[in-house]
């Protein structure tokens, strides 16, 4: 071997396809393309190859994309938070009965619902590492009290289960503010209506890659989910690191919140439940371990677009869409099962 | 109490101190110092409270009663972040790296150069990961590839980088909770190596450990600790090898303990 710089003659050199398969998101990369191709060719209506078909199913992605980019982390970073899909339903309810019952402006409302959403993450964040009960348990408690709260304070306000309202005022005229927030939240673009929640998916994905990888907190992360007491003994701020984490995953359920809100015009109780199970899949799909310390930002969104290539597809093939979640099951099994044989193939570690 | 000639004060030194667990009391009555540039040997069995004492030298304890002085100068640690921020750092013996992440991102943990202000602050990567291998070469530790896990090192050279880092981050003081207790022959020689250049660079080494024999080929001072109490003090000159391990095994008991089996055989 020539070396004309210092090569260290121990590293059998790595192939650039052998530091491909390093990444944790790869597994989750080959098995996009696989979904991609099979709904393809069992597409019956000819549209899911196009770009009506592409932003059909690259909206539904990007809802379920935004937060599991954000549970990715938290799952890097060693925690769960089964509290993420309720989340949506809360901060939708808050900003809407803000805007509907205390006519409060529409950018008020929505900032006031961040913060809303960001202590609700500090709670979840402070109970975990303050009880040191595990956030399964901690956030499962916040998912049914939240779910609890979402229908008591609506019906009690509203004598119903929805707040609805949000486009007008009483008297029927447009409410102020409605438009430009639906701009930034709720817009299509494009002749085949790509939405902009598509935008905002991709925007964070690049966002929290660069926090993961490129700065000091992403370091943090990896390292309190690698091993907490080992960061903490070297000077990681553990406690911060995590209560920031379950903060930005309340937050970009908010995101969502109130994107559904600015689209429907109006939100159930209901909304955003059992979702946060899809989450948590995507996350795993996309090459997370469960056990924290490993995974990547960009692999939560890959595990969105299959979830959403399947979500549409099924209905695109013309199958009944009742066998969606057995799709769902099968693929979140596969895809770990590919990932930990992936692992253990190329990537020559003992862990 | 300190028997170096000069009149500097330790770099690290404890008065009287004791740590209690609700009603277990893990020490009482520790005195001990640690000169500069020196390695100070701290030997116990199973239970003495080797632990304890680190913990408290680390700042992850707070003592219970007594004194802690940092350079002569009285000192309560809070956090392990204070203790590292007056140049203390601990080697843990669980070894404060991550397995899963890269050689360089551990040995930047906590520590991560970075440029640019918030909120573009950004890590430097390519610089942390040269000077990493750069860093470790300047050590003698000679690591393949610095984008490798931790987890894939052997025992010694985790220890080895552990120590490497608790330098380059201009520890004055540096702990180490047994670092050869699971390494094999030649990997204790490798550290016992680096914890002498620690020392010979000018860091004062606290080298916690229940091997005499380690502890002889690179202490200055010695204490006995058992029972969570401090049972002996030694410096190099005035103990040999043989009566270090003696009274590290009980002295007496020892000789009881070769009379009889002697009487067997």
């Amino acid at each position: 071997m020539s070396t004309a710089t210092a090569v260290d003659e121990r590293v059998s050199k790595a192939s650039p396809l052998t530091r491909l398969m390093r990444r944790p998101e790869i597994g989750a990369l080959m098995g996009a393309l696989v979904v991609y191709i099979f709904f393809a060719v069992a597409d019956q209506t000819g549209t899911f190859f196009s770009l009506d078909g592409t932003a059909r199913w690259t909206d539904v992605a990007s809802t379920y994309g935004i937060i599991a980019i954000a549970v990715a982390l938290l799952m890097i970073g060693g925690e769960f938070d089964l509290s993420s899909g309720v989340m949506i339903g809360s901060s939708g309810l808050f900003a809407g009965l803000l805007i509907t019952e205390y006519n409060i402006g529409v950018w008020p409302s929505i900032f006031l619902t961040f913060l809303f959403a960001a202590a609700i993450g500090f709670t979840n964040g402070w109970l975990v590492v303050t009880t040191g009960l595990p956030s399964f348990i901690v956030t499962l408690a916040m998912f049914f009290s939240l779910r609890g709260i979402n229908l008591g304070v609506t019906k009690l306000l509203t004598d119903t289960v929805r707040v609805a309202g949000i486009a007008e005022l009483p008297d029927g005229s447009p409410r102020p503010g409605y438009e430009s927030a639906k701009a930034v939240f709720a817009s299509d673009f494009s002749a085949y209506s790509f939405r902009i929640a598509v935008v905002w998916w991709l925007v964070l994905t690049v966002l929290a890659t660069l926090v993961l990888t490129r700065t000091r907190f992403g370091n943090w992360i990896f390292a309190v989910g690698g091993d907490s007491n080992a960061a903490r003994n070297v000077g990681v701020p553990v406690r911060r690191t995590k209560i920031m984490l379950f903060m930005y995953v309340s937050m970009s359920s908010c995101l969502v919140g109130i994107i559904s809100l600015m689209r429907l015009k109006s939100m159930q109780a209901g909304q955003g439940v059992t979702q946060e199970f899809i989450f948590i899949i995507a996350a795993v799909v996309g090459g997370c371990l469960l056990t924290g310390g490993y995974g990547s930002a960009i692999g939560g969104t890959i595990g969105a677009a299959i979830i959403g290539m399947a979500f549409i597809g099924i209905a695109y093939a013309q199958w009944n869409t009742d066998w969606t979640w057995l799709f769902l099951g099968l693929i979140l099994f596969v895809a770990v099962l590919t990932n930990s044989l992936i692992r253990r193939r190329f990537q020559g570690a003992r862990k | 109490m300190t028997e170096t000639s000069s009149h500097e004060p330790a770099a690290l030194a404890l008065e009287n101190v004791g740590k209690r667990f609700g009603s277990v009391i893990a020490l009482s009555d520790v005195s001990m110092s640690v000169p500069k540039n020196q390695v100070t040997c701290v030997l116990g069995d199973n239970g003495a409270g080797k632990s304890t004492l680190i913990k408290i030298l680390s700042g992850v304890h707070t003592p219970s009663d007594g004194q802690m002085y940092v350079n002569g100068e009285p000192t309560t640690f809070g956090s392990p972040r204070e203790a590292l921020d007056m140049g203390i750092a601990t080697v843990f013996q669980d070894l404060a790296t991550v397995p899963l992440m890269a050689v360089w991102r551990n040995f930047y943990l906590g520590n991560e150069p970075t440029r640019g202000f918030w909120p573009f602050k950004g890590l430097r990567t390519k610089f942390a990961k040269e000077s990493c291998k750069a860093e470790l070469a300047e050590m003698g530790i000679d690591i393949r590839d610095t984008e490798q896990p931790v987890g894939t090192l052997s025992g010694g050279e985790r220890q080895a980088v552990s120590i490497a880092r608790a330098v380059h981050f201009g520890a004055n003081v540096l702990i180490l909770d047994e670092p050869t207790s699971a390494l094999g022959v030649k990997q204790s020689g490798v550290v016992l190596k680096h914890i002498r250049n620690a020392a010979d660079a000018g860091v004062s080494v606290v080298f916690i450990t229940h091997n005499p024999h380690h502890a002889y080929l690179v202490g200055d001072n010695f204490y006995l600790l058992n029972r969570g109490q401090m049972m002996a003090e030694y410096t190099k000159e005035d103990v040999s090898r043989e009566e270090l391990v003696k009274a590290m095994a009980g002295g007496a008991e020892l000789d009881a303990l070769a009379h009889e089996l002697g009487a067997k055989g």
